[in-house]
Parts: C-alpha cells; structure tokens; sequence
C-alpha cells in the first residue's frame, strides 16, 4: 500500500476506511477486504506455512476486525491494527494444531569445547545477500530453510526479524515472557545460520 | 562441522579465556542478541568487544550470523509491491457473506 499522501491525509483516509466499515457500506466492505486481504494471506502464509489454513486465519481476521470495529480507536493506523489480529487468529491455529510445543533445536546449536571455547570451521569464503540472490532459487530456498526451523521457534523468527514486531508484542501474542522470547530468538537465527552455512560458503543451490 | 582434534591454538584460547577482561566464546554467544541491539551493558560491551577482537572463531561466526539474518529478511520481507492481486473468490464472498448477516 504504498502511498505519497502526506500523514495527514493516510490518516484522513484510514478514519473514513474505518468509519464507511462501520456503517456496514457493503461496496466499501468488499474494496477493504480486497485491498487488505492479500497481504494478511501472506502473513498468515508465512506463519502457517499452509493455503488452507492460512485462508481461515484471514477469515477468521476479518471477522474479529468486523467485530471490534466500535473498539478501534484509531491511536494506530488500521494496519497496524489489522497485523496484530491476523497474527493472533494464525497463532491461535497454529496452537491448535499443537505445533506450538518448545522442541529441541540441540543439533542445529553451535559448538564449544571443555573450555567454552568456539568450533568454527574458517570461513575462507562468506557470500554477501547480493551474490545469493543472484541465483534464480535463492529466494525459495531461503523460505524452505526457515520453514524447517521447529515452529516455536521459526514463529519467533519470522514475527521479530521478519515482521519486525518489537519483542514485547511478541512476547505477548506467544504469551511468553519478553526474556524468552530473546532466547528463542537468538537460537532461531543460530539455527538457520547453520542450514545457511552451505550458501553462505558458496555451494550452488 | 567437524571437531577436529585439540589444537596448540585452541588450549592457547582456552587459557587466555580466563584472563582479566576476558570471557569465553560460551560467554560471548549469550551477549550476541543483547549487542545487536543495543542493549548490553557498558562494561559487557566493552568484554564482548575485545573478544570480538581477539577471536577469529567468534568473529566469522558473528559475520555469518548477521548475514543470515539479512538474508532471511530479503528473503521473506513483506513487499506490498510484490504481492499478487488476487484474493481467492471463495475468501471474498465468505467474509461478505459473514458480514452481511
Ligand atoms: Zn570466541
């Protein structure tokens, strides 16, 4: 939704958005959800790393928002609004499906010896982002090496790094303490450092 | 990874580790997160800074770190310009329906 309007007048257009949805405007309704719609799939894609579901969380997003349109006091901007439901309404699935669970990333944790000392082999060759996405693949590849992390910690991953949430929002949506989620955040990236280590030494995709 | 065997280099760290002003590789990876973000203390960012100096195995592993994560964002970031237009007919018409009701 890029837009060259001036703050003023996002914000002009957001409470109009906001106030036509709220007097049940079914023409406006529709041009909302199609406007909103594709980037909550995509969020709700990311985290759900599923079509179907991913398409019930943004059902379910929009019904919430329907719901909660008297409640929205326009302190943020409706996006803003709208991000923090359609990541609850997909981590409320993802939950039910229990995939929530803390499971051992142990394999993908760097290495120490008795002393606490670091095993890393030398990295003679350390590509930048540039060159790999040079390769037609990289982008997917990427996606499917962060869909390999275990959820409870891929989630952390893709809403702090990825969807940029600030820790306490997410420690909030997860319902976990901020102090964890910097746990699980920095043993998401350790891991996914080490499926990356191929490409970031130069093997070919 | 593989662990070779103990090198000369590598009980050489292992003792100077344990010096004044200095703290292990182990010690290191637990202020990564806070040092990016700003958020270590002045004299445990100074610890980690020397560290950061005098060792190599730290010092690459904290390049690729970052680099992955870099990755990771032009690999996934939201792009409104790059999202596709279509929204499945289906979704459309059941949230309309949800609503008109
Ligand atoms: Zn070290």
């Amino acid at each position: 939704m890029a837009s060259s309007f001036s703050p003023d007048q996002k914000k002009a257009e957001d409470d109009a958005e906001v106030q036509s949805l709220r007097d049940g405007d079914l023409r406006a309704t529709e041009t909302f959800v199609r406007n909103h719609a594709p980037w909550m799939l995509a969020l709700a894609r990311r985290i759900l790393k599923d079509e179907a579901q991913a398409e019930d969380a943004v059902q379910n997003a929009f019904a919430s928002v329907f719901q909660n349109l008297d409640s929205f006091e326009g302190r943020s901007a409706p996006k803003t609004w709208i991000h923090k439901i359609v990541v609850n309404q997909a981590l409320m699935l993802l939950r039910k499906r229990n995939r929530l669970q803390e499971e051992p990333i142990d394999d993908l944790m760097p290495v120490f010896d008795e002393n606490g000392c670091r095993f890393e082999d030398p990295w003679t060759v350390l590509e930048t982002p540039e060159t790999i996405f040079q390769q037609s693949q990289a982008q997917k590849h990427i996606s499917a090496l962060i869909d390999q992390l275990p959820d409870a910690y891929r989630v952390v991953l893709i809403l702090r790094d990825i969807e940029e949430m600030s820790t306490a929002d997410v420690a909030d949506a997860l319902s976990l303490s901020e102090a964890n989620v910097k746990v699980r955040l920095h043993r998401a990236r350790a891991a996914l450092k080490r499926l990356l280590e191929p490409l970031l030494r130069g093997d070919a995709i | 990874m593989s662990k070779k065997p103990k090198s000369m280099m590598r009980r050489i760290h292992g003792m100077m580790f344990k010096l004044p002003l200095m703290i292990t590789c182990e010690q290191f990876e637990d202020f990564i997160l806070a040092y990016l973000e700003d958020d270590l203390p002045k004299r445990q960012k100074m610890l980690f800074e020397i560290h950061l100096k005098m060792c190599r195995e730290c010092r690459e592993y904290l390049e690729a770190y970052r680099t992955s994560i870099e990755l990771a964002k032009d690999a996934f970031t939201p792009d409104d310009a790059n999202l596709p237009d279509e929204v499945p007919e289906d979704l459309v018409k059941a949230v309309l329906a949800a609503r008109d009701t």
